[in-house]
């Protein structure tokens, strides 16, 4: 548990600890006691995450039972290639995180920083592509409100039949809801990143004290997770020619 | 504030190792977070209590002649939404739970102290943006706020009251993750989970409730506001939505949500009724077990808020079923603290008064509830006040006897000072009579048919004479709250200054000074004793007398 | 956590497994998703999404080599009552046609 940079001392019962290991707070008897608290700490808080979003998805799952051909039709309209693209995106961005991890575990500090730098910037190209499929949506008049239209669209495999447009417009909503604070939630991330980045840079992270970026790591991967039940739920309902 | 008590020779305490504002606004220590809480609690308190004042008033005559619809409307709507955000589900853990949990485990703080003051903060934000919504209009959708009236019809500021419950829900969600880390973490060596204080099960089993049910209502409240903003039509017939998946959505949280306000106060009497009758509790792990199965089972009832909503009939079934098996952990809780009583040596301090007041009233509110629970009866007193009797039953009968039975059984460590005991027992009995002068008329004005959030009940005019029954007892009531709030804050200068323990108790936050200094314990305890060791205790007395006060 | 795991090289070629698995996984749900499987698009599509969330919490999140099995019992919990929820939510809506 002693390192180069720590001063041992000895408190009144003659228990050795690293009493100047200035990450330790004072509350906290050693370092992997406060290390298995901030761990346990996120994933309690992904817990709650998981009910939050959970919200949503039991709307859509109602939703999509009753307006499933209008839904269908509606997800065709969205584009698969970029979704599978910010898909793809993620995936290397959690490769990426891990990658921060294992350099800050293995005190390799270029690695860190290009890790922590990569990932950031594959969020913001995922962002980036969100943005171009929120304008297309806004462009096609699929944004739900008073110019909302979804005239003559075709239900998959239904040859002759309709999407309603009202039905359709419930999908957007949830689309718009469930995207949107997906990306909220990658731009806290985002955030949570550039703050690691710069804490990364300054050299604060050890191989004996790494905590955010596990922690940090931990949440990515989450947002990661909302987003591959997403993809197929929103993009991939009917995409049979 | 805490007036500094100067006496001639005072030991440095987490009360006076500081003074200055920013000392208080930015403390890190749990126990000055917990005293923060109080009074922002009690604050809301007085508020909401001002809301039922007013509803009382109303309901003293048959006609609609104090106030108008719209305003009756707002006033059961900001009673509800401040009783039960902005008190109910804050207080025993947040005051409580807040001050006792390091302490009963051994511990300097809580895991994150700096996360625990921002979630006083938060609710502070929370509080305020209520606060400014009640005095720009308020809101008139119950404290339920339904769809579709909440979304499209409410002419009232709902998204500002919605953002202030998200806000505050948040500050609840993360006291709870603090408790969850805290407990798994934190305790003492020799501190083993059978041998934690039943009060630390209630609070981690309230905070598993907190974690998993609250963001459900945070993302619902979220649908609201932007079905409200943005005209999205998520709950909207007219655009396809559905009412009752706001329901849904809304009492997923709701119901466990109730389990928040009571299980913290189980907690407090199983404290209380231990220490009173000097006895180890009566079958330990039941009552621990009960604690997670009440937290889980919770989450399996919801929909008997909407029986007559327009549910499935076999859905209506299962959730009715279900609401039977959550009754058998209370049941068995009930059954403990008697057994617990029995042979015990029983002191009628103003704690174990609270105490035995909880286990009358609980009992009748539960028992209540499992009428509700059955579809046939339920149907004819749904949205009368036979509902509005049966929660008040547990949730003040219940969770308020208890948080003012803690309050008044840890007064002593939280201050440093002993309250009058002639006094806090007048005010239990006042506070006794009163509640039940209250609200026990309202269980056969319910019965009779008297529809609740009505200000008009002119058309049954026969009601009148238990509404005015009640609206007495209300004052009763007031009167029996405002005692402890005067007598607590005396002690406070003139009170006799309390021993480490006066109560003889056992648990380690009897073992640090009263009131106990910033870090709890001079050096970390190592437990090598069971919970309640109350014959230890009392061995050196053999009648097991307490301690002297 | 994971810091007092065995970190050697081995972890490297276990991410990049992962890694290439969710890309393929990818891949093939969007293929899938061009066949015509009836009712079992849903399921399949789902059940490559679990399948590729479970390695990303097993193996990117480290819960395989989690040092505690309270890590386990905190994202089964929180799997268990999502279902809950939307379980018994549709147990109302699956049966309103019924009477």
């Amino acid at each position: 548990m002693h390192d180069s940079s720590t001063t041992v001392v000895h408190d009144r019962n003659g228990e050795a600890h690293a009493a100047h290991n200035p990450a330790l707070l004072h509350h906290f008897a050693e370092p992997q006691q406060q290390r298995d608290a901030a761990s346990l700490g996120m994933w309690v808080f992904l817990a709650t995450e998981v009910m939050f979003f959970g919200g949503l998805f039991c709307a859509y799952l109602v939703y999509r039972q009753w307006y499933f051909g209008d839904f269908a039709a509606a997800s065709k309209s969205i584009n698969m290639g970029l979704g599978a693209t910010n898909t793809a995106v993620l995936i290397c961005s959690s490769l990426t995180v891990v990658l921060a991890v294992w350099a800050a575990q293995t005190a390799r500090r270029s690695l860190l920083i290009g890790s922590l730098a990569l990932t950031m910037l594959l969020g913001l190209t995922f962002l980036g592509i969100k943005g171009i499929e929120y304008r297309d949506k806004f462009v096609e008049h699929h944004v739900p409100g008073a110019s909302f239209s979804f005239e003559n669209e075709p239900i998959p495999g239904h040859p002759g039949q309709y999407a309603n447009a009202r039905h359709a417009q419930m999908f957007f909503s949830l689309y718009f809801v469930m995207t949107g604070l997906h990306a909220l939630h990658m731009i806290i991330g985002l955030g949570i990143f550039l703050w690691l980045l710069i804490m990364a840079w300054k050299g604060r992270f050890t191989p004996e004290w790494h905590t955010p970026v596990e922690i940090g790591g931990l949440y990515w991967h989450f947002v990661d997770i909302v987003w591959i039940y997403l993809f197929p739920l929103l993009y991939l309902i009917d995409r049979h020619p | 504030m805490a007036t500094p008590i100067l006496q001639p020779v005072e030991r440095e305490n987490y009360l006076n190792k500081e003074y200055g504002v920013w000392s208080w606004l930015l403390t890190t220590d749990h126990k000055r977070i917990a005293l923060l809480y109080l009074i922002s609690i009690t604050l809301f308190f007085f508020i909401g209590g001002f809301f039922a004042l007013l509803i009382r008033l109303e309901l003293l005559t048959p006609a609609g002649d104090l106030v108008q619809a719209d305003t009756y409307n707002k006033l059961f709507t900001m009673h509800g939404m401040v009783m039960v955000f902005f008190f109910l589900i804050p207080s025993i853990p947040a005051v409580l739970g807040n001050f006792l949990v390091p302490m009963m485990i051994g511990a300097k703080d809580l895991a994150f102290p700096r996360i625990n003051l921002l979630s006083w903060y938060l609710y502070i934000i929370g509080g305020v943006m209520m606060l400014h919504c009640m005095l720009t209009g308020g809101v008139d959708t119950g404290w339920t706020f339904y769809a579709p009236f909440s979304t499209s019809f409410t002419n009232t500021n709902f998204i500002e009251a919605g953002l202030a419950i998200f806000v505050a829900g948040f500050s609840s969600i993360l006291t709870g993750l603090n408790f969850v880390v805290t407990i798994h973490r934190m305790r003492a060596p020799g501190m083993t989970w059978s041998r934690l204080p039943l009060f630390i099960w209630a609070h981690y089993a309230t905070s598993i409730i907190q974690l998993l049910g609250t963001p459900v209502i945070a993302v619902t409240i979220v649908l609201v506001a932007a079905e409200r903003a943005l005209h999205l039509g998520i709950f909207d017939p007219k655009l396809g939505g559905d009412p009752l998946l706001f329901q849904h959505l809304f009492w997923f949280y709701s119901h466990p949500a109730v389990y928040i306000m009571i299980l913290p106060s189980m907690g407090v009497i199983t404290e209380i009724i231990a220490c009173f009758s000097r006895k180890r509790i009566f079958g330990y792990h039941f009552v621990a077990f009960s604690s997670i199965a009440i937290a889980v089972f919770g989450f399996l009832v919801w929909a008997h808020h909407m029986f007559v909503a327009g549910i499935s009939v076999y859905s209506a079934l299962v959730f009715s079923f279900l609401s039977y098996a959550v009754a058998l952990p209370s049941a068995i809780k009930v059954f403990n603290w008697t057994a617990t009583l029995y042979k015990g040596s029983i002191h009628y301090d103003a704690p174990m008064l609270y105490a035995f007041g909880f286990l009358g009233l609980f009992t009748i509110g539960g028992l209540t509830g499992l009428f509700l629970a059955a579809l046939g009866i339920d149907v004819h007193v749904t949205d009368t006040y036979f509902v509005v009797a049966h929660f008040h039953y547990i949730m003040v009968g219940g969770a308020v006897m208890g948080y003012l039975g803690g309050m008044h059984f840890w007064w002593p460590k939280i201050s440093g000072r002993l309250y009058p005991e002639g006094w806090a027992r007048l005010a239990a009995l006042i506070v006794f009579i009163g509640f039940n002068l209250t609200f026990f008329p309202q269980f056969v004005l319910g019965y009779m048919g008297m529809p609740r959030r009505y200000y008009d009940y002119s058309h049954m005019p026969e009601f009148q004479v238990l509404n005015v029954l009640s609206t007495a007892g209300a004052t009763v009531l007031g009167v029996g709250y405002l005692l402890p709030m005067v007598y607590f804050l005396w002690s406070m200068r003139y009170g006799k200054p309390a021993s480490d323990n006066p109560w003889n108790a056992a648990g380690l936050e009897w073992q640090t000074a009263s009131p106990p200094t910033t870090f709890n314990f001079d050096a970390e305890p190592v437990v090598t004793w069971e919970a309640y060791n109350y014959e230890e205790l009392d061995a050196p007395h053999k009648e097991g007398v307490p301690v002297a006060r | 956590m994971s810091a007092h795991s065995s970190a050697t090289s081995s972890p490297l070629k276990m991410y990049f497994a992962v890694f290439f698995a969710l890309l393929v996984g990818t891949g093939l749900t969007v293929y899938a998703a061009t066949l015509d499987l009836g009712r079992y698009n849903a399921a399949v599509a789902l059940g490559i999404a679990t399948i590729k969330a479970t390695l990303v919490a097993l193996f990117f999140m480290h819960v395989w080599h989690a040092s505690e099995k309270l890590t386990k019992l905190v994202v089964i919990a929180a799997l268990f009552f999502l279902l809950l929820l939307l379980g018994l939510t549709m147990s109302d809506y699956a049966t309103r046609m019924w009477s």
